[in-house]
């Protein structure tokens, strides 16, 4: 092989760029804790633990943020992870393969709708239909519970976590069929031949092999929900309190950013919700990290970009 | 003295067994059903609510004040346009250039770094980005502009277009390098007029999917480009982009504008869907055409 320098040159040109990534990363981290740092110095670790809100006195806390977002991922898990890995069996176990490509293409479709089309919906379809008939039953049949007492909104915990559940979903089920397919067919074989079913085969041989892959795709998926903004901004009711109710409104890392950042007037405003962005970034670069080591363990580097879409 | 029958404690669980694994199939294939219904769901409404307030009026007009009828989201769909096209501009030469360095050129360590931080920038919140344009372009500059948004948007396609570009370039065969190699064209030919133009059309697939993800993204957009009920004179101005206005028009409190919210939903929600089938449709015949990757 030749080596003039012309290909020298187009070696070091093109190593530029990604370069130029990594520096993008480091400049996000460098630009965020540099414009927080007037928050960072003032409220040190007390950000993390006062209630206080209060833009008129310069007061910041983010805990009812951080409460808040801990309540709707948690929850948008507990509803996401049986329907996703649920699916994700059935389209790589069961459904015939016309009808699992089918429906694949359609639950794709379900991860290509914005966030904002899901906040419309959510506001014009979901909370009336909660506000009306869900809430009112829960209240009646499991009242006795904290959870489901208080006045009934419409808008609030539930119905954002609810919302969060469909946006996640899809990323859980298509990176667990990726993983629950790359099982070995002589697995699954061995074990028909020693007379197990098909779901006992599923549950000991396939989940077995697979749980890895399925953990690191709900972590994703948690990553996803804690950065998720625009429908839980329109839905969540936005308002600073902790309550274990999940009817009463609430409010999020992400959605007190889009809502306040525009109209933050004071040098600390900004900070503080910078320094929130800067806290939304950190813990999601480590979900991600964790996530992507569990899943390429499975799946051995290979992106899944394409396939999946995350 | 009773005697243990086996055989019939065994039929006993064997039934149970089976007829589990029966049931099962139904409960498993609900979880998919519940999910098609969100769907259609959705997607019913966007139509029943969308198509009254959809007419020539919408793509050719701008947003009238409140209280006056008609009115449309035409500075809007032109905005999204633009901002497109500069996140087109600042995010494809990035992830292109590095697509095509991991697969030709990048020693492994590199590379598996490379793809690491490409993966973990692909789950950075987009709320991030905005506020990361914000800060090095809106506050420099003092004003919201369409170029900061497009930064934003752009930096969110970086991190697709790398791995598909390089996926796509790795689906070259290799004797068609070696045949370029053998006829005497440096590398930097042979990755040029040979690697490049016969992976184009994936690369321009995953181009599109960037571009669909990145075309309904709102967030970014909050603090950047900051939306415009008026048309834009240049890109240091604030600027207009469909998903802001479905997201003011949403949370008014104006029934004519939460119409016009349905409306900009299903033209928004029409273009992201034609792109994501066109290109899926693309990597199936592809995948076929090439025996899987």
């Amino acid at each position: 092989m030749r080596n003039d320098t012309s290909d020298i040159f187009f070696k070091y040109f093109l190593a530029l760029f990604p370069c130029l990534i990594l520096l993008l990363v480091g400049g996000i981290l460098y630009q965020l804790l540099s414009s927080s740092s007037l928050a960072i110095h003032k409220f040190g670790f007390k950000f993390f633990a006062s209630r206080t809100w209060d833009p008129v006195i310069d007061e910041f806390g983010a805990l009812p943020f951080i409460f808040g977002t801990c309540l709707t991922s948690f929850l948008a898990l507990l509803i996401a992870v049986p329907i996703g890995v649920g699916s994700a069996i059935y389209l790589a176990e069961y459904a015939p393969s016309s009808v699992s490509k089918a429906i694949s293409m359609l639950i794709d479709l379900l991860a290509a709708i914005p966030s904002v089309i899901y906040g419309l919906w959510g506001i014009f379809v979901l909370v009336p239909l909660m506000r009306n008939n869900v809430q009112p039953f829960l209240g009646k049949y499991l009242g006795f519970l904290p959870f489901f007492q208080g006045p009934n909104y419409g808008v609030g915990v539930l119905s954002a976590s609810i919302i969060l559940a469909i946006i996640i979903v899809p990323f859980i089920i298509s990176i667990s069929r990726e993983v629950i397919m790359t099982v070995p067919k002589v697995y699954k074989e061995a074990s028909y031949a020693l007379g197990a079913t098909r779901w006992e085969t599923i549950q000991k041989v396939i989940l077995a092999h697979a749980k890895v892959g399925i953990f690191g795709a709900i972590i994703l998926a948690l990553g996803r929900a804690i950065g998720e903004t625009m429908a839980v901004t329109m839905i969540i009711g936005n308002n600073p309190n902790m309550t274990f109710s999940l009817f009463s409104p609430g409010y999020t890392l992400a959605s007190v950013i889009a809502n306040e950042f525009s109209e933050a007037t004071s040098e600390m405003y900004l900070s503080a919700l910078i320094e929130i962005g800067l806290v939304l970034f950190i813990v999601s670069i480590v979900v991600n990290i964790l996530a992507r080591l569990l899943i390429w363990t499975v799946t051995s580097g290979e992106s899944l970009a394409l396939k999946t879409g995350v | 003295m009773s005697t243990v029958n086996f055989d019939l404690i065994f039929e006993r669980t064997k039934t149970r067994r089976y007829l589990w694994d029966k049931l099962i199939v139904y409960v498993l294939f609900l979880c998919s059903a519940i999910l098609l219904f969100m769907l259609f769901s959705i997607l019913s409404h966007l139509v029943v609510h969308g198509i009254s307030a959809l007419n020539v009026g919408f793509f050719i007009h701008l947003p009238k004040p409140v209280g006056e009828p008609g009115g449309g989201m035409a500075n809007a769909i032109v905005g999204t346009l633009t901002l497109l096209s500069l996140a087109v501009m600042f995010g494809v030469p990035i992830g292109l250039a590095s697509g095509i360095y991991l697969n030709e050129y990048a020693n492994y360590r590199f590379a598996q770094l490379i793809r690491f931080t490409t993966d973990v920038m692909n789950g950075i919140p987009s709320i991030v980005f905005g506020i990361f344009a914000y800060v090095i372009c809106v506050v420099p500059m003092k004003t919201f502009s369409a170029f900061s948004g497009g930064i934003a948007l752009g930096l969110m396609m970086i991190p697709m277009i790398t791995r598909t570009t390089e996926q796509f370039v790795r689906m070259v065969p290799n004797q068609l390098r070696e045949a370029g190699l053998a006829l005497g064209a440096p590398k930097w030919r042979v990755i040029v007029d040979i690697v490049l133009p016969s992976s184009l059309g994936g690369i321009m697939t995953g181009i599109m999917v960037a571009l669909a993800r990145v075309a309904g993204e709102t967030a970014p957009l909050l603090f950047t480009a900051f939306g415009n009920r008026f048309w834009h004179h240049n890109l240091m101005q604030p600027i207009a982009a469909l998903p802001l206005q479905i997201f003011s028009y949403a949370i008014s409190p104006y029934d004519d504008w939460h119409r016009q919210a349905w409306a900009g939903a299903i033209v928004l929600i029409i273009v992201v869907f034609a792109i994501n089938l066109f290109s899926s449709l693309f990597v199936a015949r592809r995948n076929k055409f090439l025996g899987g990757r």
